[in-house]
């Protein structure tokens, strides 16, 4: 009924993609340092307790921090060596988090629990999410939402499609684009993993068109997987968000408020593909992930796979370090990514990027008021009308902003990227979230 | 490296576009009017559009204390749209006291751009036809002069297609269509007005609803009711879109950002307002022309409108009564 061209959705941007700075680099392996830092909490959900104590020796890939929380990841030593300290410490949400710090013995030993844990068709869906949930995997477009819990829906929900999402929509990031060129395999034996923990029929693999060479591969590489597919997704932001995601690849919308499995979908970032794989094939926890170090003010843009817990610091070094004009350091993209006032902290499981952006692209001019030209509700893509929330927000007339639905925000910034009046919409509409979801929270 | 790092909620890119890079889009829209007033009503028409632009810059910089003449560029818009909806003839001072009210009492006293309910061109317009009425009605207004410049064109007037009986005037819709009438500087030429139109639309900064709903509900109501002009509803129907403000009207003054709805259904309903009160002041008002009191009118229900037309979310569950 629909054409290919229909693989679009409603609203959204089309900011510079600045992609060429690393889009061309291959994955390296940046050497593990001599210390990290791993935050108890690098997902959504309960925060880890510690396992370890000061001065235990412990053995790369041994879990070091657990919680009894269904929603909740297990956190792994990056490196083998010593229990150094335990305590708060910087970490990109912008607050300190009781984190371990391990100093490392530089002999990178497993620890014992690390082995395989055999072939996909030899476990039940049971057993997968156990290890799913074992090997610590958070999504990791940067949402870090456990994984485990995804693969497992309650049995109202039942899911037919999977979908892997390789939009990476957001500028200047590759890492996903390099793994799709480099690991297609273990992207679709992830895909499997999942498809068979969720019992779903259908795998489908959303790329945007930007990615020809990713397309290419990955669609060779799925020839003869006859349930699953790759579509080819218009260049648009958020493509990604999983709302738009699925919307344009089975054409179902998600309801307010709702999850995707309500509609029989599961989606998952093509780095938590990867990390299943590498569970399951070899018995590895996430303990690593490829991140992509790049904007203007990066002396040596490149795509590494870093060790979880590695200090950015420490990455910028590897980089070369960052140009003088530099003004603006985030954890993940320009459009979502977090603003850091320190490099004194870890890469996490859902660092995607490390960005540095330069006063030439970072504008700092105060915002004058709303000259109501509605470019804001034309780019929406969850159809609000943001500059009467940012209003209401800035008023605090939350019943208002509730009606307007600010809790449906998804806060993928697009109405700011296109105010001409230069007002943070996004920033005003996080706040009126915030409050009316406490409201609801004590009704 | 510490010192300089900027904190700020994402995202951290924003489009190159600013109030002031729109404002100099509309300007340049308007260009192809301006253009087509100076080939037709000659020296005067440019003198008056400067006069109107001068003055709408100075008042504003002057009322903000501020030495930045052009600022956000909105005041030379509303002082160039002022001057476009008044004839070659008038005098100097008449653009000057429009320009100057549509800046203080149209916008300013609203608290400046962005702030303001009603068109502050319009406003102008609404002040001078109130005060100095019968400059502004009748048959005052020169007849073009195409290509001739340096002669005094308030000679020969005439009244407009829109006061006067068409077909006695003997004006056809074609000339009309290029706007060789007599009518205020930048309404007569529809097609210059559908170029700086169209430009606009490609641009993103106008939304196809509102020039659409106001040009069709006038051409409807036009057909239906519009007596005499024409003989055929259809012809009848084109006089009424092609006579008076209605392009000028459709396409940069219910089009303003700040005055009209933000909602998409809000500005169809907008523009279909507008036509609908432009047309029963033409058919049955006082004056021969409706647009500037059917776009103010509409103006002030733009709030409602906006709120009556909140657009379904995403993914928005139908509720079952």
């Amino acid at each position: 009924m629909k054409s290919m061209a229909s693989l679009v959705f409603r609203g959204g941007v089309h900011p510079e993609y600045r992609k060429e700075l690393t889009a061309s680099l291959a994955v390296v392996s940046m050497p593990a340092p001599a210390q990290v830092v791993i935050p108890l909490q690098q997902h959504i959900g309960a925060p880890c307790e510690p396992l370890v104590q000061v001065g235990d020796q412990v053995k790369l890939g041994q879990k070091i921090g657990d919680s009894k929380g269904f929603v909740s990841a297990p956190v792994h030593a990056s490196v083998s060596g010593k229990v150094a300290a335990i305590g708060p410490y910087n970490h990109p949400l912008g607050r300190p988090v009781q984190s371990i710090t391990i100093e490392s013995d530089g002999l990178d030993t497993w620890d014992q629990s690390i082995k395989p844990a055999g072939e996909l068709h030899e476990l039940s869906r049971d057993e997968i999410r156990k290890l799913v949930r074992e090997a610590g995997i958070v999504g990791m477009g940067g949402a870090t939402f456990p994984a485990h819990v995804k693969l497992a829906p309650p049995p109202e929900k039942p899911i037919d499609t999977v979908i892997i999402n390789g939009a990476e929509c957001e500028p200047y990031l590759t890492a996903d684009h390099r793994l799709m060129l480099e690991k297609p395999g273990e992207i679709i034996y992830g895909l499997k993993i999942m498809m068979k923990a969720l019992g779903a029929s259908r795998g489908i693999i959303g790329i945007e068109n930007n990615k020809p060479d990713a397309l290419r591969v990955m669609r060779q590489a799925v020839e003869s997987e006859p349930e699953i597919s790759v579509a080819a997704l218009h260049t648009k932001y958020p493509q990604g968000a999983e709302k738009m995601l699925i919307q344009v690849t089975t054409r179902r919308k998600v309801p307010s408020g709702g999850l995707p499995m309500d509609v029989g979908v599961v989606n998952h970032n093509v780095g938590s593909a990867v990390a299943m794989t590498r569970a399951l094939r070899e018995g590895k926890p996430l303990i690593e992930r490829v991140v992509s170090v790049t904007g203007e003010g990066v002396v040596r843009p490149a795509n590494l796979a870093i060790r979880v817990g590695t200090l950015v610091s420490g990455v910028l070094e590897f980089c070369g370090g960052l140009r003088g004009n530099t003004r603006k350091l985030i954890i993940g993209g320009p459009m979502m990514g977090l603003a850091q006032t320190t490099a004194d902290l870890p890469v996490i499981k859902g660092t995607s990027g490390i960005l540095a952006l330069t006063d030439e692209d970072v504008d700092l001019a105060e915002s004058s008021d709303c000259i109501k030209c509605a470019k804001c509700v034309g780019s929406c893509p969850v159809y609000l009308v943001p500059t009467f929330i940012a209003q209401a927000a800035e008023h605090k007339l939350f019943e208002r902003a509730e009606k307007l639905h600010a809790a449906d925000c998804i806060e993928c910034g697009c109405c700011t990227y296109v105010c001409p009046a230069r007002i943070p919409l996004t920033q005003w509409i996080r706040i009126a979230k915030f409050e009316v979801l406490e409201r609801r929270k004590q009704k | 490296m510490n010192g300089k790092l900027v904190l700020s909620s994402s995202p951290h890119i924003r489009t190159i576009e600013s109030v002031r890079s729109v404002m100099v889009d509309v300007l340049v829209a308007l260009f192809p009017v301006a253009l087509v007033a100076v080939l037709l009503f000659g020296h005067q028409a440019l003198v008056n559009m400067a006069i109107g632009v001068v003055t709408a810059m100075a008042v504003e910089a002057i009322w903000l204390r501020k030495l930045d003449l052009f600022g956000d560029g909105s005041a030379a818009v509303t002082g160039l749209l002022l001057a476009m909806t008044l004839p070659a003839s008038a005098p100097w001072w008449l653009v000057v006291v429009g320009a100057a009210a549509a800046i203080i009492i149209g916008k300013q006293v609203f608290g400046g751009t962005g702030n303001n309910i009603f068109n502050p061109a319009l406003v102008g317009r609404a002040i001078l036809l109130a005060s100095w009425g019968a400059r502004l009605a009748g048959p005052v207004w020169p007849v073009p002069k195409p290509f001739n410049f340096g002669v005094d064109i308030s000679a020969v007037t005439t009244a407009t297609p829109l006061a006067g009986q068409a077909e006695a005037l003997k004006v056809t819709l074609g000339q009309m269509f290029v706007g060789n009438v007599a009518g205020a500087l930048g309404e007569t030429s529809a097609l210059a007005l559908l170029i700086g139109g169209f430009w606009l639309l490609y641009k993103g900064h106008i939304d196809w609803r509102i020039p659409g709903g106001y040009i069709a509900t006038v051409f409807i109501m036009g057909a239906v009711f519009g007596g005499g002009a024409y003989l055929n509803p259809l012809t009848t129907g084109l006089f009424h879109v092609l006579a008076g403000g209605v392009m000028l009207g459709a396409f940069f003054m219910a089009t303003d950002m700040v005055t009209s709805p933000v909602t998409p259904a809000g500005k169809l309903v907008f523009g279909v307002g507008c036509g609908l009160f432009t047309m029963l002041v033409r058919l049955f008002g006082a004056y021969p022309e409706g647009v500037t009191f059917g776009i103010l009118i509409m103006n002030a229900l733009t709030p409602i409108i906006d709120n009556l037309t909140i657009p379904r979310k995403f993914g928005e569950v139908k509720k079952s009564a």
